[in-house]
């Protein structure tokens, strides 16, 4: 835990110690008597009787299927070849059309930034649904074509601020470095700053694909068949009952999915944090103090495009 | 664009309902959101485990998935029946309020409590010791010392939390809420032909709401950093 926190209270004594563990009990037994009450109510409803059973042998529930048929379903049509479809072709297309806007929003020249400017701003400030409903009803195009469509033009917009704010931390030598040896304004963008850009915003970045994510069940709404909607197939063919099992099952497989890419963002995290410790431990290596501003300057930037928990998370 | 101008009540009336629940919603997640992260920086083990819990499951769901848990799950698992209206003293909500109150709220206080959360760490250590050698409590200190100074770095993000929040009420189209959304879906089955005026329409009403928040936000941001 980091002393911020612990600055808020003292080391107790022994009285405060024994008031600390009264409190401490009453929460926990408070907590502990939600959950109670959350499984008895379940409880009450019949919760635990063989409604499961769906997810091992659904035969139980005289439904001509297997559990194999089920789970497929679920993991491979759904999760797979729903949610993941969705978010590999995205992606994708995300980091070309964010490089591209990128590009445009800081060229010198107004025709070409104001654009630029305005796309992020709108799509930023648009719900993702509204876009992919546009492309269903206007374009009338296929769901999963919608479904890139909101996807690809929020996450630009987004993803290019996060890397033009990577651009704007690393110090002003760099890019006077890049002129110096002859480079053109663009080449010492492509080949300079815009690697540092990237490695300094990398778990925003990674983070950013939780976001895309999450964003895939809105297809739910207009009707492409991603993890959610086959959970609904699969609720209204087994019936009422096993709505809540494929409720369940969905929210561990969306909270697994999350919780492994969260993982991955902060392993990055971690990894470049500690090379730079590294580099700090050294007692012959003199003290970078821009690389310290420009950590700052990341977390301020991160903040600027709504980045702003020290995980790096955002919602959206 | 006559679509537009003829429906003008249905499109100012899913304006309005954007902006209720977007507001009800948003001072409802602000004040769980605090309590949350008021949890999660507190000495109470129990607390601090229940609020990092919540927030790591509730944040990791899919806004979607949290709407129809309360559709489907909840009414089984926890005998929750959420009505379709809620009635206040003789006034009724809109139809569909209650769900999309309560999964707004659970949803956007996740992103509340981290970024105050972040922002209590962001307060001077000395400002907790100063308190603390006064001999106030953890409560005190929190509430009267900390709280009050995170609040301050802590408008900026918060600005941006309640845009994504403004955002996302958009969900609740799909679960009979009829707000912009759902208006401008209405309104472009019944008008074919005016479909691109029509979203063109309900997008400016979004801009409206989102572009000066963050503009806001961003402004704030540079005098906080400064004065800082």
């Amino acid at each position: 835990m980091s002393s911020p926190v612990n600055a808020l209270h003292d080391t107790l004594g022994p009285r405060g110690k024994a008031r600390n563990l009264l409190i401490s009990t009453v929460s926990a037994l408070a907590i502990l008597a939600l959950l109670g009450w959350v499984v008895y109510t379940a409880a009450g409803n019949d919760i635990f009787n063989d409604r499961w059973a769906v997810l091992v042998d659904p035969s139980v529930l005289g439904k001509n299927q297997s559990a194999g048929d089920v789970w497929y379903s679920l993991v491979v049509r759904g999760l797979i070849f729903g949610t993941l479809k969705a978010v590999a072709i995205s992606v994708p297309i995300v980091a070309v059309f964010s490089l591209v806007v990128m590009v445009a929003r800081l060229a010198p020249q107004k025709w070409f930034s104001w654009p630029a400017r305005a796309f992020i701003e709108v799509f930023r400030g648009l719900p993702v649904l509204l876009v992919m409903l546009f492309t269903v009803l206007a374009l009338d195009t296929d769901p999963i074509i919608a479904v890139v469509v909101g996807l690809v033009m929020y996450n630009s917009a987004v993803v290019a601020e996060i890397l033009r704010a990577g651009v704007a931390s690393l110090p002003k030598g760099q890019y006077e470095a890049g002129l110096s040896i002859g480079l053109t304004r663009f080449r010492t963008l492509m080949l300079i700053q815009l690697p540092q850009a990237i490695r300094i915003m990398l778990p925003a970045l990674v983070s950013q694909i939780v976001v895309l994510l999450k964003d895939t069940s809105l297809g739910f709404i207009i009707a492409y068949a991603e993890l959610l909607n086959i959970t609904k197939n699969n609720y209204n063919y087994f019936g009422e009952e096993t709505k809540v099992v494929f409720v369940a099952v969905a929210a561990v497989l969306y909270i697994g999915t999350n919780a492994l890419v969260s993982t991955i963002a902060r392993f990055i995290d971690e990894r470049s944090r500690s090379r730079k410790l590294a580099q700090y431990a050294d007692p012959d290596a003199p003290i970078d103090t821009g690389r310290v501003n420009r950590e700052g300057m990341a977390i301020a930037a991160q903040a600027h495009t709504g980045h702003v928990d020290p995980d790096n998370r955002d919602d959206t | 664009m006559t679509a537009l101008i003829n429906n003008a009540d249905m499109v100012l009336q899913g304006f309005w309902l954007t902006l209720l629940l977007s507001v009800v919603a948003g001072l409802a997640a602000f004040v769980w959101g605090t309590v949350l992260a008021a949890f999660r920086v507190s000495p109470i083990g129990a607390l601090r485990a229940f609020g990092t819990a919540y927030v790591n499951i509730v944040r990791n769901t899919p806004l979607t998935l949290l709407f129809l848990f309360f559709l489907v799950a909840a009414p089984q698992l926890l005998s929750l029946i959420l009505p379709l209206q809620w009635n206040f003293f003789g006034v009724q909500t809109p139809i569909g309020f209650p769900m999309a109150f309560v999964a707004m709220t659970l949803y956007t206080a996740t992103f509340v409590c981290e970024v105050v959360r972040s922002g209590v760490n962001s307060v001077g250590i000395g400002q907790g010791e100063a308190a603390r050698s006064l001999g106030l409590t953890f409560f005190q200190t929190l509430t009267l010392v900390v709280l009050p100074q995170a609040m301050r770095t802590v408008v900026p993000p918060l600005l941006n939390v309640f845009v994504a929040h403004i955002k996302n009420t958009s969900v609740a189209a799909g679960f009979t809420y009829v707000e912009m959304v759902a208006t401008a879906n209405r309104l472009a089955n019944t008008n074919p032909a005016d479909v691109v005026a029509i979203f063109v329409g309900i997008a400016v009403l979004y801009l409206v709401m989102t572009i000066p928040l963050g503009a806001v936000a961003e402004r704030l941001e540079k005098r906080v950093a400064i004065a800082r």
